[in-house]
C-alpha cells in the first residue's frame, strides 16, 4: 500500500481524469446496473476523496502543476490546480458522488433495466469531461474536455421520460454545439495571435500583445459561447426544457455541476487569460455582465413565480442564481468575485438539495406538477421539510448559504458604490420567497384531494443523499471557512492578476 | 430485392483490401501519414459497405453489435491502459517512455499500442452508428 501511494501520489491530478473515464468503459464492459452502480459509487466517491487531498495540497503547497506524458509546459498539455478550480473540482466530484446514492430507486422508476449500465456509464463520461474541464491547464483542452460533459449530458437529458426529453435534449444539443462552436473559434483567434495555448503562457503573451482586435473579437466570441452553456440570460433557452424533462436524477446532477463548471471556465477566461480588470476595458465589459446578471436576477425569478411544474420553477431559478453568480463577477472587486464563487459552491449545493427533493416527490407521487404537492407536509413530512430549508436557502434567510453568498455580493456591490445594484439584490430575493411560497403553501396547508392513494415517506436511500445537502447548506451558512475562506484567497488571487 | 450482382461480386474483392489497407494505415501510422482514427474510418467503411450490399442482417451476423460494444469500451481500455501503465511503471500518466527500459521502446510500444486502441473503438464506433441509424424502426432489437 505504501508503495502503491509513493507511485500515485504525484498524479493524482491525471488520476482525477483518467479514473472515471477507464470506469466508464468497464460499466460498459459489465453491462450489470447493480454492479455498474458499485463501480460508479467507488470511483465518484474516490474521486471526491482525491479532490479533498488536492484541496489540501494547494492550501498546504501552492498550485500544483503536472505536465501530461512529460512534455515540458507550454508544449505539453498541462494540469494547473490552484485555489480556484480545487474549489470547484470539490463541488463538482462531491455533488457527483452523493448524487449517485440516490440513483439506483430513482433510476429504476425512469430507465428501464436493460439500458442502465449505460447511464452509469454516461454518468461517469459527464463527470469525466467536468473534472476535465476543471483541472487542466489548457485552453484547447478545455474545449475537449467541454464536449466530452456536453454530449454526455445531451444523452443524460434524453433519457427522460417523455417525448418532450428528446426535443429538449435536442434543443439543449444545437444551443451546446453552437456555444462550444463559439469558444473554439475564440481559442482559435487565441492561438493565431499568440502562438500558444497553455493558460499561463497564453496570459504571459497576451499581456505583451495587448488588447488588439483579434483579443477582443476572441474574447467575445468565449464570452458568448461560455454564456451560452452557462445559461446566461438571455442564452439560458435551452435550460428550462433540459432540466424539466430530465430524468429527476440527472437534473439534480447537472444542475449542481454543469453551469458550475461553464462559471468557473469564463472566471479563468476573464481574469486569468484575459486579465480583463487589468488590461482591458474592464468598465465597458462589466456593465454589459451587470446587465445581463440583473436582468436574469429578475426575469428567471418572476417567470419561476408563474410554473406549474416545480421542477420547471427550480429551472427558471437557476436562471435565476446565475444571474447572481455573473453579478458577482461583472463587479470585479474582491468581494463581488468571492461572491460569485461562494455562490458558485452554495449554489451547488442548494439546488441539488431541492432537485433531490423532486426526485423523491416523483418517486412517490408521478409528477412534479404544483398540484402533487397538497398536503405532503403530512405525507412525505421529511423530504417536504427538506423542501422548506432548501428554499429558505434560496431566499437567502440568515443561517443558511443563500444568506452567505448575497451578504459578499452586496459588499461587493457597496465597495464598487453601486448601492442600488445592492437594494435590486435584496429586492430580487423576495422574488425567490414568493415562489417558494407558493409551494410551502401548497404543501402544508391544502388538503390533499379526495380519496388520493395512501404514499409513503421517499426511500431512505433517497433521503439520505437529500438531507447531506439541505444539511450542509446549514452546515456551511454557519461554518464558512471552507466556502468563504477558499473563495476569498481564489478571488485575491485572481484580482491580483496571479493566476 | 434487386440482386446487385456486379456491386456484390467487386465489393466481395475489395472488402478484404480495404481491411488490409487499414491495418497498414494503422500500424504504418508511426512512421508515416494514418495513424488510429483514420485506419479505424477505413475499416468501419467496410464493415458499413458489407452491411450496404448484403444486408444489415448479414452484417450484424458478422460483426455482432454486442461484440462491437465491447470493442467500443475496450478501445478506450487501452488507450488509458497505457497511461496509467506508465504511471506504474514510475512515469507520468502517458509517459511512454517511461513503459521500457529503453526510452525509445517504450516510446513504440506506447504509440502502438495507444493508436491500435483509437482504431478499435473509432472503428467499432462507425459500424455502432451505422447499424443504428439503419436499424431505426425496426423490431428485432
Amino acid at each position: 500500500m505504501e508503495g502503491l501511494w509513493a507511485l500515485i501520489s504525484d498524479d493524482l491530478p491525471a488520476l482525477q481524469i483518467a479514473v472515471p473515464l477507464l470506469a466508464a468503459t468497464l460499466c460498459v464492459l459489465i453491462r450489470r446496473p447493480t454492479a455498474a452502480w458499485a463501480v460508479a459509487m467507488v470511483v465518484a466517491w474516490s474521486s471526491f476523496a482525491n479532490a479533498g487531498v488536492l484541496l489540501h495540497r494547494v492550501l498546504t503547497t501552492g498550485t500544483i502543476s503536472y505536465v501530461e506524458g512529460g512534455w515540458p509546459v507550454p508544449w505539453g498539455i498541462e494540469l494547473r490546480i490552484d485555489l480556484l478550480n480545487a474549489l470547484v473540482l470539490l463541488v463538482v466530484t462531491g455533488i457527483c458522488a452523493i448524487v449517485l446514492l440516490a440513483a439506483p430507486r430513482s433510476i429504476d422508476a425512469e430507465i428501464p433495466r436493460d439500458k442502465q449500465y449505460l447511464f452509469y456509464a454516461v454518468y461517469l463520461l459527464c463527470m469525466t469531461g467536468l473534472a476535465g474541464m476543471t483541472v487542466t491547464g489548457d485552453a484547447f483542452n478545455i474545449f475537449v474536455f467541454l464536449e466530452i460533459s456536453s454530449l454526455s449530458s445531451y444523452a443524460l437529458v434524453s433519457q427522460g421520460r417523455t417525448p418532450r426529453a428528446l426535443t429538449a435534449a435536442i434543443q439543449y444539443l444545437v444551443m451546446g454545439t453552437i456555444g462550444g462552436t463559439f469558444i473554439l473559434l475564440g481559442i482559435g483567434m487565441l492561438y493565431m495571435v499568440t502562438g500558444t495555448l497553455n493558460i499561463v503562457d497564453l496570459a504571459n503573451q497576451l499581456a505583451l500583445v495587448g488588447p488588439n482586435r483579434t483579443v477582443m473579437v476572441a474574447a467575445a466570441c468565449i464570452a458568448m459561447g461560455v454564456g451560452i452553456k452557462l445559461a446566461v440570460f438571455p442564452l439560458h433557452i435551452w435550460l428550462p426544457n433540459a432540466y424539466t424533462y430530465a430524468p429527476a436524477i440527472v437534473t439534480a446532477f447537472i444542475a449542481a455541476t454543469s453551469t458550475k463548471v461553464a462559471y468557473y471556465v469564463l472566471v479563468r477566461f476573464a481574469f486569468s487569460i484575459f486579465r480583463i480588470n487589468q488590461t482591458f476595458d474592464g468598465a465597458h465589459s462589466s456593465a454589459i455582465a451587470m446587465m445581463l446578471g440583473i436582468a436574469a436576477m429578475f426575469a428567471g425569478s418572476l417567470v419561476a413565480i408563474y410554473q406549474d411544474d416545480v421542477k420547471r420553477m427550480l429551472a427558471y431559478s437557476s436562471v435565476a442564481q446565475i444571474g447572481y453568480m455573473i453579478l458577482g463577477l461583472s463587479f470585479a472587486n474582491e468581494y463581488g468575485l468571492t461572491g460569485g464563487l461562494v455562490h458558485l459552491f452554495n449554489h451547488a449545493i442548494m439546488k441539488c438539495g431541492l432537485f433531490l427533493v423532486l426526485a423523491c416527490v416523483l418517486l412517490r407521487m408521478g409528477s412534479t406538477r404544483l398540484s402533487a404537492f397538497a398536503g405532503l407536509g403530512r405525507r412525505m413530512p421529511l423530504t417536504f421539510a427538506a423542501f422548506v430549508l432548501g428554499g429558505l436557502s434560496l431566499v437567502g434567510v440568515p443561517l443558511t448559504v443563500g444568506f452567505v453568498s448575497k451578504w459578499y455580493l452586496v459588499l461587493g456591490a457597496l465597495e464598487a458604490g453601486l448601492w442600488p445594484v445592492a437594494v435590486l439584490i435584496l429586492l430580487s430575493s423576495i422574488l425567490a420567497l414568493v415562489y417558494i411560497w407558493r409551494v410551502v403553501e401548497v404543501g402544508y396547508f391544502k388538503a390533499p384531494p379526495e380519496g388520493a392513494d395512501a404514499i409513503t415517506e421517499a426511500p431512505f436511500s433517497m433521503l439520505l443523499p437529500t438531507w447531506i445537502l439541505i444539511g450542509s447548506t446549514l452546515v456551511f451558512g454557519v461554518w464558512t471557512s471552507l466556502s468563504v475562506g477558499v473563495a476569498s484567497a481564489a478571488a485575491r488571487m485572481l484580482i491580483g492578476g496571479g493566476s | 430485392m434487386i440482386s446487385h450482382l456486379i456491386p456484390r461480386v467487386l465489393s466481395k474483392l475489395l472488402i478484404p483490401l480495404i481491411m488490409l489497407f487499414a491495418l497498414y494505415v494503422q500500424f504504418h501510422g508511426d512512421y508515416g501519414p494514418g495513424g488510429g482514427f483514420q485506419a479505424g474510418v477505413i475499416f468501419g467503411s467496410g464493415i458499413i459497405l458489407y452491411a450496404l450490399l448484403f444486408g444489415l442482417d448479414e452484417a450484424k451476423e458478422v460483426f455482432r453489435p454486442r461484440v462491437l460494444e465491447i470493442l467500443v469500451a475496450l478501445g478506450v481500455v487501452l488507450y488509458g491502459g497505457v497511461g496509467v501503465a506508465a504511471i506504474f511503471a514510475g512515469g507520468n500518466f502517458l509517459a511512454y517512455s517511461a513503459l521500457a527500459h529503453e526510452p525509445t521502446h517504450g516510446q513504440h510500444l506506447g504509440i502502438l499500442l495507444v493508436e491500435l486502441g483509437v482504431g478499435t473503438t473509432v472503428a467499432a464506433v462507425m459500424a455502432t452508428i451505422f447499424f443504428q441509424f439503419a436499424g431505426r424502426g425496426r423490431t428485432d432489437d
